[in-house]
């Protein structure tokens, strides 16, 4: 049986709602929609036990930021796939900078340990919840999230700074 | 036999303690030992503080990020093409496989149809890249496991590879090799006939290789049940390429989502049953001979044409054409100041690496560089289980288990 966007998207709205389920589109062929905080691990939980979806493996999640969006800053992707119909699913969830708490999704895939650590270590996103929210890649005593897009990586054609042992 | 007849009658000592009250034994304390970062037996940057009684595993805390060069971030700042040197940092056992992915993302991004023969070279690349990275794997779990001769033996190979790589891009290790849009020059006679020379040759050593190690005593003694993971968990953890299909998941993307004239090919999945080291060992060991069928069929059948798709704006024209046509010069100069259009777009690739699922998320605003590129870094995902899988086994245990998940320290840490 093949899976189409519009039958999945058909059967996640009318199990969630159309309030919960926004913006549908499919960019690469890979349906994607936003949903919110609240609806985001009954969701994936719900998609990974469903007997006829089958979306039970977790391929990716990061973060991305939007610095100029209003109260929709910081965004988590996460991308699931169906290895039973070879159907793939991306869903996003937006929130404001000033609030970046999300909700843990390690107790429904293992795999997202790690992934969650990732993103709080780049965009400083809160995952409530988490067995381990440390940093993962970077010092622990880093006082930024690298990733956001306030931080631009150093000119590289700047002059100010003087570094006699390694010459610039 | 001897703990059954211990708890049914008491030493002299556990009487004592039982008659006072104390516990039957003492508890010993743990020991705490660090595992790396620098480690022979690691090979790469791994950092493990373990707990341990005696020879056994009871705890481990892996500490990841020692060699973290910001990929990530450094991708926002470049242009498109200066991006496929970063990739090839990533898993540099299989370079080839990262750089090609890299470019098939951006040509899906671009809408660019890529000629078959630019195609069927990419798959020889990528299935040489694909056989170094497994005989290293393998290889060093014979090292690991004290049978050190076939690792320098096979090692003589990778070099014939490298050689290989050498001929069709300059590059040895990290290659980064093709271009946006297909190869950057095509296949020489010198390349041809050492992907020849490669193909007469080394059967016959990876038969003796296979032959030393498959039916060896010691080894299968030393490997089987050792850091073994089952199917669903496996899932659970995200697990993809060779160390899934040994616990038994068929799940490959060549076969998945063709890309690359996959679909051309004749090729089988080899899949394990325990997911055990042994079975990881097994299946990258078929998995090579598989991947010599591939580079055998799209050699023989290598199509005539142009080795590059025809995207001028993509695609730097030949040296000499920029020093006499007008055209050429202009894109020329767009391309290196990486002011070309890129569409506005979102979009997800994914290749079989050397270790499971490679995917490139790329998201791009239309800017000269992307707006966002998130790398599915298959080690960084798996190696999250690496804990549940050595704890309650003994420390050479871990050792091999390490070496047969083939965790690649700048692909962990991207």
């Amino acid at each position: 049986m093949e899976l189409t966007n519009e039958d999945v998207l058909g059967k996640i709205i009318s199990k969630f709602g159309e309030d919960n389920i926004q913006g549908a589109y499919s960019p690469d062929g890979i349906m994607t929609f936003t949903t919110n905080r609240e609806t985001i691990i009954e969701l994936i939980q719900y998609l990974h036990d469903d007997k006829e979806l089958q979306l039970n493996f977790l391929t990716t999640m990061c973060g991305i930021h939007y610095p100029d969006q209003k109260d929709k800053e910081l965004c988590v992707m996460y991308q699931l796939h169906s290895l039973r119909h070879n159907y793939r699913l991306r869903i996003k969830v937006y929130m404001p900078a000033s609030d970046p708490i999300m909700p843990t999704l390690t107790t429904v895939y293992a795999s997202s340990n790690w992934m969650e650590r990732e993103t709080f270590d780049f965009y400083g996103i809160q995952f409530l919840g988490h067995p381990n929210m440390t940093r993962i890649l970077n010092i622990e005593e880093m006082e930024y999230h690298p990733m956001l897009k306030q931080y631009p990586l150093e000119d590289q054609l700047r002059e100010d700074k003087i570094d006699t042992f390694f010459g610039r | 036999m001897a703990t059954e007849n211990k708890t049914a009658e008491l030493t002299e000592l556990e009487q004592f303690r039982k008659d006072h009250g104390l516990a039957l034994h003492e508890e010993r304390p743990l020991t705490t030992l660090n595992l790396g970062p620098t480690h022979p037996a690691t090979h790469g940057i791994f950092q493990n503080i373990l707990q341990m009684d005696g020879e056994k595993i009871m705890d481990a805390v892996p500490t990841i990020g020692y060699i973290h060069r910001a990929f990530e971030k450094i991708a926002e700042r470049r242009p498109f093409y200066q991006i496929t040197p970063l990739t090839d940092r990533m898993n540099y056992c299989s370079s080839p496989i990262n750089n090609m992915g890299y470019h098939m993302t951006v040509e899906k991004l671009l809408g660019i149809t890529i000629p078959k023969r630019a195609q069927y070279i990419r798959v020889i690349m990528m299935e040489l890249a694909r056989i170094s990275d497994h005989l290293i794997c393998n290889s060093i779990l014979g090292v690991d496991s004290g049978a050190f001769t076939g690792f320098l033996y096979v090692m003589q190979e990778r070099e014939h590879i490298y050689d290989i790589y050498e001929e069709v891009c300059g590059a040895r290790l990290t290659t980064n090799m093709g271009r946006i849009g297909g190869m950057e020059r095509d296949l020489s006679p010198k390349a041809l006939h050492l992907i020849d020379e490669f193909l007469k040759r080394f059967p016959k050593t990876w038969a003796e290789f296979e032959k030393m190690l498959t039916r060896n005593r010691i080894f299968i003694d030393r490997t089987t049940d050792v850091g073994a993971i089952s199917a669903e968990r496996a899932l659970n953890y995200g697990f993809t390429g060779p160390n899934l299909r040994a616990t038994g998941v068929d799940y490959d993307v060549r076969v998945m989502n063709p890309y690359s004239s996959y679909e051309d090919f004749e090729f089988e999945i080899p899949v394990g049953s325990k997911g055990d080291t042994y079975d990881r060992f097994l299946v990258r060991n078929e998995e090579v001979w598989q991947s010599l069928k591939i580079i055998e069929q799209a050699y023989k059948n290598l199509p005539e044409g142009s080795f590059h798709a025809d995207a001028p704006h993509y695609y730097l024209p030949p040296k000499k054409d920029v020093y006499t046509s007008m055209e050429a010069l202009i894109y020329h100069f767009k391309i290196v100041m990486g002011e070309t259009d890129i569409p506005v777009g979102e979009v997800y690739h994914s290749v079989e690496g050397g270790n499971g699922e490679l995917g490139f998320y790329l998201l791009s605003d239309g800017g000269r560089t992307p707006y966002r590129l998130h790398f599915r870094r298959p080690c960084f995902i798996y190696y999250q289980a690496y804990t549940e899988m050595i704890v309650g086994g003994q420390l050479a245990d871990a050792v091999l288990t390490l070496s047969s998940l083939n965790v690649i320290a700048g692909e962990l840490d991207a």
